[in-house]
């Protein structure tokens, strides 16, 4: 077992906050130092690995899909789960009631439906949580 | 000992409450444990010598590091930083969220 295991709680949805970007570099660093990473989604950002998101063009500046190269959160989240699958390990937890609230069932590979009893169990078996709530 | 570090994510000009937590860091240092201020997003913005913030941080030897990708964002160049502020990586913060005995508090 990896004696290093941080859990995070992530509230905010995306294309809204900056906690966003910030709470997936910390997740990046995490896995990079070798660390076990926990991420319980609540309200909103049980979006983050949605599925259904998809890169648009600008038709502002006239650019294409290609050329914009809009970043989905759901990209984001596919690779760190890619990058989290053994050691070190990310286990990402969509909380149900909050998935169900927005029908956003439709997720990424790799993610994980379950409840805040899931995160009480994964900041108990943590070095340390750090929430990061929406304002 | 505890370990403790504060995430101060707003704006200062925006947010009055950041005063509460430069306090309550100054407040918990003042009892003798270690004490991290990590500044990141708009917390950043408080981070430049012109503004002449976080000076009680400093005086109770309260660690002040701010993020260097945040600040990038902003426009804020190293020189531009109070001296008591040092740029840091998102490394650096999960460096000292990941000891044990150490309380994480993001704001």
């Amino acid at each position: 077992m990896n004696e290093r295991r941080l859990t995070l709680a992530l509230m905010d949805p995306p294309y809204e906050s900056a906690n966003s970007t910030t709470a997936l570099r910390i997740i990046t660093a995490a896995l990079e130092k070798g660390i076990d990473v926990n991420v319980f989604a609540y309200e909103g950002a049980v979006c983050l690995p949605l599925q259904d998101q998809a890169p648009h063009a600008n038709p502002v500046k006239g650019t294409t899909v290609e050329e914009e190269q809009h970043p989905t959160t759901k990209a984001f989240v596919s690779s760190l789960l890619a990058m989290g699958q053994g050691k070190p390990l990310l286990t990402w937890v969509n909380c149900g009631l909050c998935v169900d609230e927005r029908g956003a069932a439709n997720v990424v590979a790799g993610v994980k439906r379950g409840s805040p009893a899931d995160f009480f169990k994964m900041a108990s078996d943590s070095t340390n949580t750090l929430v990061i709530p929406t304002r | 000992m505890t370990r403790y570090v504060f995430i101060e994510s707003r704006d200062p000009f925006e947010s009055r409450d950041t005063r509460f937590v430069e306090e309550t860091a100054v407040a918990v240092k003042e009892r003798g444990h270690h004490v991290t201020v990590f500044l990141v997003q708009n917390g950043v913005l408080a981070a430049r010598k012109s503004t002449g913030r976080l000076r009680s941080l400093a005086e109770a030897g309260v660690t002040v590091l701010a993020d260097d990708f945040s600040l990038r964002e902003r426009g804020i160049k190293s020189d531009e930083l109070a001296p008591h502020i040092r740029e840091s990586g998102i490394d650096a913060l999960v460096d000292a969220i990941v000891q044990k005995n150490t309380k994480a508090l993001w704001h």
